[in-house]
């Protein structure tokens, strides 16, 4: 037994078709490919699957390493617990400002789009603010990359994610000024999505890194 | 064995067929979630403070779990998409789930 539907599949970039989400009704959501979906947002996700190999690696690393401080600070003495806490807050806040920037994109609101973009940007900012204030404060006290393992692998592990972090902010701000003068072509809403899950990846990785780098007892 | 075939020229069938059709929440819904990140982001900070002993380590791994998995489900729309989208990322997160597990077994990470 089979059944054999076909169907006239409108073409990839057709403005009444692509997807925008649910709100819009008949169309949206669309994708001429194999499967149905959008293939810059699969591989936007199989990407992400393999920054968790990265990181992995990265945090793997640090918890091997992270006792081995010889006679330089070791991250009891060094870490600044509160400080932290406000920047890992500041990140957190920033997914939400992000989301909201996702869904104002989906009702094709595109000035509430820019206002919560830049606003993510500018949080996203005052994280890596944060951390460069972090950094030159522990290498006041003594910790440079290579004065122990824990250093090295510590400042490889944050760094890596402060420039991810730097990156999100120059395609936030990208974005909001390509969609002030028009220059996105195509679905707009999607491209907003795309760079929202890179964001909200960069979250959940601090996430992790503020629970078991900073906050778990070594 | 028969063959039914369905002719649909509709311009939506392309997302029925096409299963990237979801229903994303409102606004609301998500400064209420983020309003709950902030309240398990606030416990975990406490254990800075307040002494929960042994208590601590697991608690603030199950914290981390649950942030985690709230803001891929609900931020990331992985509840409301695809599956597909969801087997591509928990392909790479298990792998490196499993891969540094085994490293930090074979360095003896574990035992502490």
């Amino acid at each position: 037994m089979s059944d054999i539907a076909v169907h006239d599949v409108p073409p990839a970039h057709d403005d009444t078709t692509a997807g925008h989400g649910a709100d819009h009704g008949a169309g949206h959501g669309a994708h001429a490919t194999a499967t149905g979906l959008s293939n810059n947002k699969l591989a936007m996700w199989l990407f992400l699957g393999s920054e968790c190999l990265l990181f992995g690696g990265l945090i793997s690393t640090y918890m091997l390493y992270r006792g081995r401080h010889g006679r330089g600070p070791g991250p009891d003495q060094i870490f600044d617990i509160p400080l932290t806490s406000v920047s890992s807050f500041v990140l957190l806040m920033s997914s939400l400002t992000m989301v909201l920037a996702v869904n104002s994109a989906k009702r094709e609101d595109y000035r509430n789009t820019n206002l919560w973009l830049v606003i993510t940007a500018l949080l996203g900012s005052l994280f890596v603010g944060g951390q460069v204030y972090e950094f030159t404060a522990f290498y006041h006290e003594g910790l440079g990359f290579t004065t122990s393992l824990f250093g090295s692998s510590f400042f490889t592990l944050t760094g890596f994610h402060g420039v991810h972090v730097t990156i999100g902010v120059i395609m936030l701000l990208s974005l909001a000024l390509m969609l002030s003068r028009g220059r996105v072509t195509g679905d707009k809403a999607e491209v907003v999505e795309m760079i929202g899950l890179y964001w909200h990846f960069v979250d959940v990785v601090w996430v992790i890194i503020f629970t078991l780098v900073y906050l778990i007892p070594s | 064995m028969s063959a039914t075939i369905e002719h649909v020229d509709e311009p939506d069938a392309a997302a029925h067929q096409g299963h990237d059709k979801h229903h994303i929440p409102k606004d609301g819904y998500f400064i209420r979630v983020a309003i709950i990140l902030a309240g398990l982001t606030a416990l975990e900070t406490s254990t800075y403070w307040l002494n929960f002993g042994s208590f601590a380590t697991p608690l603030l791994l199950t914290l981390m779990t649950i942030k985690f998995f709230m803001i891929i489900l609900i931020f990331m729309h992985l509840k409301f998409d695809n599956k597909l989208f969801s087997v591509m990322f928990y392909i790479g997160l298990g792998l490196a789930l499993f891969v540094f597990g085994i490293m930090l077994f074979t360095f003896q990470f574990f035992r502490g």
